[in-house]
């Protein structure tokens, strides 16, 4: 299939870049690290290991966001994508070539997550697998995102918006550093009308064993997943047919 | 049958007209170059011609599809070199290849012959095992032109192949291109005067999105009664009041 070939090419592409290691699997261990030794010291409940570990999950996949706009960006900042264009590839085959390879990666990313918390801790049980598997929206939300920006904006740009506003916004917004009940406010208002919370209130439902806890903030991760994925496909798909590539 | 027949290809961006009513027949095997100053329409209607930018008005026949109505067919006989280098840059010379294969449906196994056929063909076997990214710019663009070929394409469009290349990696590709003489149809795009003469049966000029003249080098300095081609080109591209 033109689509698995398409795949595994963007596979090897992104698994090559050692930036993208760095950031998608390093920075949120070292965090990890970082907060539990805080949590050694000075006891904060926000850090324990079976609330941290669902936060910093959802914290790792918003770098596949960064990878993906990256990737796609820069093939068509480079004419790349002109070739691929000129090829009798279709629109999906494009879509699902993009996206494939991110679903292991960020997988993989969340158990290795999850992995380094069992070290730290966390009791091996299978509820985190129930974990993992509510994580899969919110990797659907950040590839989607990242297919729209790399189908929108040049390669600094992605940078930009992807590595460091939307990591600070999903990392603020959610509820992993700080309790958002202690802002309060607009600030609460926000981050409850947007997905990050959500995505990680319903790991941590799914860690703790709360699995009726774990819908109502799925819907909205799942809501905007969809919302954001169809968004995607229909700008990629206009930009595959317009002259300005 | 002819390779490509154009008939009033048009291309507007908005009131703009950038190519305009373009008529001309290439024959199969021909090595035809397209020139023009900067913004004549040539990368333009290359763009139409392999499916990535849609006419305004017009059609073309590729090995008898239409670029409007079956595009798809159209890109499954063609192949692009773009003018910038596309090369997938973390990938190893042999996956580029392999990979553009297999996006023209080859097996991984057929792929990966093929990709063995192109590296000896281009003298590549030295630096096969090599991430794109490292190659200097004269591989790379050798690369390009590899993975062009690479699904045995009927027609092949070669977008300023030699652009930026020193001397000698630009004669090394010039030999590259003779020896596809005959074998696919070529279509050039050059600024290189010297290397459109010395490469092309035949030769059409643009200016201002128009087909000015079309013919061997030697039919167009008759034409235009002069003894170089340059003087030729300057003459025909003039006339449309191009500022040279």
């Amino acid at each position: 299939m033109k689509s698995l070939a398409f795949a595994a090419r963007n596979r090897k592409e992104l698994l090559r870049d050692p930036l993208n290691l760095a950031f998608g699997l390093g920075f949120p261990l070292v965090l990890m690290l970082l907060l539990s030794a805080i949590q050694a010291n000075i006891p904060v409940s926000l850090f324990e290991i079976e609330k941290l570990a669902p936060g910093l999950a959802v914290f790792g996949l918003s770098f596949i966001s960064l990878f993906s706009g990256t990737l796609i960006a820069k093939d068509r900042g480079t004419s790349f994508l002109m070739r691929l264009f000129a090829s009798p590839l279709s629109a999906s085959d494009f879509i699902l070539g993009y996206t494939m390879p991110l679903f292991p990666m960020a997988i993989l990313q969340s158990m290795v997550c999850f992995g380094a918390a069992f070290f730290l801790g966390m009791a091996v049980k299978v509820n985190v697998l129930i974990a993992l598997i509510t994580l899969i929206p919110a990797a659907v939300l950040f590839i989607a995102i990242g297919l729209l920006a790399g189908s929108l904006l040049n390669d600094k740009q992605v940078g930009g918006i992807c590595g460091a506003l939307l990591t600070n916004l999903s990392a603020w917004l959610s509820g992993t550093w700080f309790d958002l009940n202690l802002v309060g406010g607009a600030f609460k208002t926000v981050a409850d009308a947007l997905p990050f919370v959500h995505a990680v209130n319903a790991a941590r439902a799914a860690v703790s064993g709360n699995y009726a806890a774990i819908f109502p903030d799925l819907w909205w991760v799942i809501g905007y997943a969809t919302g954001i994925l169809a968004l995607a496909v229909i700008v990629f798909r206009r930009k595959m047919s317009s002259d300005a590539k | 049958m002819s390779a490509i027949i154009t008939t009033d290809l048009t291309k507007k961006y908005g009131v703009r007209t950038v190519v305009d009513r373009l008529s001309m027949t290439i024959e199969q095997g021909e090595l035809f170059s397209l020139l023009g100053v900067n913004g004549a329409g040539k990368t333009t209607t290359i763009k139409m011609l392999c499916g990535l930018s849609k006419p305004t008005s017009g059609d073309a026949q590729l090995l008898g599809d239409s670029i409007v109505s079956d595009p798809y067919a159209v890109k499954s006989k063609i192949n692009i070199s773009p003018q910038e280098t596309a090369v997938a840059p973390n990938l190893i010379v042999a996956e580029n290849l392999e990979t553009i294969a297999r996006l023209y449906g080859r097996s991984k196994k057929e792929a990966a012959e093929k990709a063995d056929e192109m590296i000896r063909r281009f003298g590549m076997s030295d630096i096969a095992r090599d991430r794109a990214k490292t190659l200097s710019g004269g591989w790379q663009r050798r690369l390009s032109i590899a993975m062009a070929l690479i699904s045995d394409p009927q027609i092949l469009f070669l977008d300023e192949p030699t652009l930026g290349l020193d001397v000698l990696a630009r004669r090394e590709l010039w030999g590259v291109i003779r020896s596809l003489k005959g074998k696919v149809t070529i279509i050039l795009t050059t600024h290189y005067l010297e290397e459109a003469e010395a490469l092309s049966d035949r030769i059409a000029i643009m200016a201002k999105g128009r087909l000015k003249a079309v013919g061997t080098a030697q039919e167009l300095m008759a034409g235009t009664h002069t003894q170089k081609f340059e003087d030729a080109f300057v003459a025909l591209a003039a006339e449309s009041g191009v500022e040279l």
